[in-house]
């Protein structure tokens, strides 16, 4: 489409919102930059696979609970415990998806909600370990003193730093899901997508495809959830309940499914948006929701693909002009 | 038993629909708001609640033809994720406005004053409202039973179950049986709200919660099965309950265990068919 290196620039620019010096604006970004990974691991099984999960909250929340649980109790540094979050994620991801890409459409997207719900459940319920209904807070940030020694950033909050780590693992995780997409593997999951038989004729383990795609978005979105944990300083049930998992499903929508940087956008639109209607109304549902259903008929595609098809349209008109 | 009463409705959209239907939990909390609302403006009087009931139930059935006949049926055609969402979205609207137009506060319902005492059966006191609740879950299945497999309609909605193109080849007006599967789902989902309003405090978030427990009801029974449904809230209180009195704390857990167990084996349910 164009020349222009979208994704470097936007990482610089996310790098230089410390710069700002506000508190309330690094809080935000950092926000959008977790999201934004959850998102686009959902998007490699709803966008690219086709398969359309109803608990990917689960992951979140087991990645959430694997960091902050090494982080708090075990003491663990935060290089050992965030690569657990992705580990533990994944072994999950790997013993669902078993039983899930077993089944097909409606039916996994419920297994993958039964299987979201058991998650909430231990969650919610396993005091010693999890701390049951209240959560755990006070989760340790990790250790950055060495970004206070260096040039530039020395002088900055701790969360500017906790900030900053976020957006160069978050810009590296995504550089590694945008290789998995544009790899065989992934060119293989969108023929899946579209359709499987054929798939399945010219010699691909439908299954197994699927069980990858389905293992890779449960790490990523793992590792979305142990940065989630440190960020929000504590890690509650609710981060694996199903109303989670339907809001990062609004998001990759709100962005455009099936384009790689669609549900980043969506993380962007939609946490933009809740910022500043919340500070009108407290009925952010209510719009929330109204969003929704003007999106579902008005442009399935979500904001990327409304500005694809809007590009598109221009460039049309301009060569036959 | 109320707990019948909501799946079945959930069971009913899902097996002529096959959609997923988040919003029915909203439906059952707007029917309890309801019957608050018009119990609080009819006053407090004899048959003055069964009144209020069914006219909370009515209203809820009447919001649900509407939204299917706007909205929902423009999205038959398209994938199921987006029906999917359009259900959660309509959770969020309906539930906010709920929450606009009844704030936060939890609302009670006074039982109707000709069942406030209490018999005992087997030694055990039961308040006499939740006796009723008990004998009317069965009595009003029977009756959904009598209409799905004795009157015209519910030939009708059991064919659409099985074929709808056939059906509408046969020149049913399946459009319109749609809406009115719509309809009668949600009326059933109102009067289970209208009905535990007396027995449990009215709340904003009581519609996420019990959408999941209905789903773990239609999902064991078998989605689209009217037995299976009632077998599924059967089994549903059975492990809940001894779930409880074996190991506390992890009773929730073996519920949904229970539900993943029997979408492993049997995706389409214990009494349900598969889908084509």
């Amino acid at each position: 489409m164009s020349r222009v290196p979208w994704a470097p620039i936007a990482l610089v620019a996310a790098l230089l919102v410390p710069a700002a010096g506000s508190r309330f604006y690094t809080f935000l970004a950092n926000d959008v930059v977790i999201w934004a990974l959850f998102a686009t691991s959902l998007n490699l099984l709803v966008g690219y696979s086709g398969l359309v999960s109803f608990g990917h909250a689960a992951y979140f929340g087991i990645g959430a609970y694997a960091t902050g649980l090494l982080m708090k109790k075990a003491a663990l540094p935060f290089l050992l415990a965030f690569p657990a979050a992705g580990v533990l994620a994944g072994a999950f991801a790997l013993i669902f998806g078993f039983f899930c890409v077993r089944l097909t459409r409606i039916y996994f997207a419920m297994l993958t909600l039964a299987f979201a719900q058991i998650v909430w459940a231990i969650c919610f319920k396993w005091n010693e370990l999890t701390g049951g209904e209240q959560g755990m807070p006070d989760i340790p940030y990790p250790d950055l003193a060495v970004m206070g020694r260096l040039p530039l950033v020395g002088a900055l909050r701790v969360s500017d730093h906790y900030y900053l780590l976020s957006v160069l693992l978050v810009g590296l995780c995504l550089w590694l899901l945008r290789r998995i997409v544009r790899s065989p593997f992934g060119r293989l999951l969108t023929t899946i997508r579209e359709n499987p038989e054929r798939a399945e004729f010219i010699g691909v383990n439908v299954r197994r495809y699927e069980l990858a795609a389905f293992v890779l978005a449960g790490a990523f979105a793992g590792l979305a959830g142990g940065l989630f944990g440190i960020f929000n300083r504590g890690v509650f049930p609710d981060f694996a309940y199903w109303t989670k998992s339907s809001e990062v499903l609004i998001m990759t929508l709100l962005g455009g499914m099936g384009t790689f940087y669609g549900p980043t956008v969506g993380a962007l639109a939609l946490i933009l948006l809740n910022q500043q209607i919340t500070s009108y109304t407290e009925y952010w549902p209510f719009v929330l929701g109204s969003i929704l259903v003007a999106l579902l008929f008005g442009f399935p595609g979500g904001l990327a693909g409304a500005a694809v098809a809007l590009w598109a349209r221009t460039l049309g008109r301009l060569r036959s002009a | 038993m109320f707990l019948f009463l909501i799946a079945s409705g959930l069971s009913l959209i899902f097996g002529v629909l096959r959609v997923l239907n988040f919003a029915h939990g909203t439906f059952y909390m707007l029917g309890a708001y309801g019957a608050y609302q018009l119990v609080q403006w009819l006053g407090v009087g004899p048959g003055r609640f069964w009144l209020a009931a069914l006219g909370a139930a009515a209203a809820v059935a009447a919001l649900g033809g509407l939204v299917e006949r706007v909205l929902f049926r423009h999205l038959y055609g398209k994938e199921e994720l987006y029906q999917l969402l359009f259900t959660y979205a309509l959770v969020l609207v309906l539930s906010d406005s709920a929450k606009m137009v009844w704030g936060t506060q939890q609302k009670s319902v006074s039982r109707p004053p000709e069942l406030t005492g209490s018999f005992s059966v087997f030694g055990a006191t039961i308040p006499s409202y939740n006796l009723l609740i008990l004998l009317l879950g069965p009595a009003i299945a029977l009756a959904f039973w009598f209409v799905l497999q004795r009157t015209r309609v519910g030939r009708f909605i059991r064919a659409a179950a099985l074929d709808r193109e056939t059906l509408g080849a046969l020149g049913v007006n399946v459009s319109a049986l749609y809406t009115w599967v719509f309809v009668l789902a949600s009326f059933l989902g109102g009067l289970g709200g209208a009905l535990i309003s007396p027995m449990r405090a009215t709340t904003p978030g009581m519609d996420t919660e019990v959408i999941v427990e209905a789903f773990v009801v239609v999902v064991i029974g078998g989605l689209g099965s009217f037995w299976g449904t009632f077998l599924g809230a059967l089994i549903y209180g059975q492990v809940l309950s001894f779930g409880i009195l074996l190991f506390p704390r992890f009773s929730i857990f073996a519920v949904f265990a229970l539900m993943a167990a029997v979408l492993i084996v049997r995706p389409w349910g214990l009494l349900g068919r598969p889908l084509r």
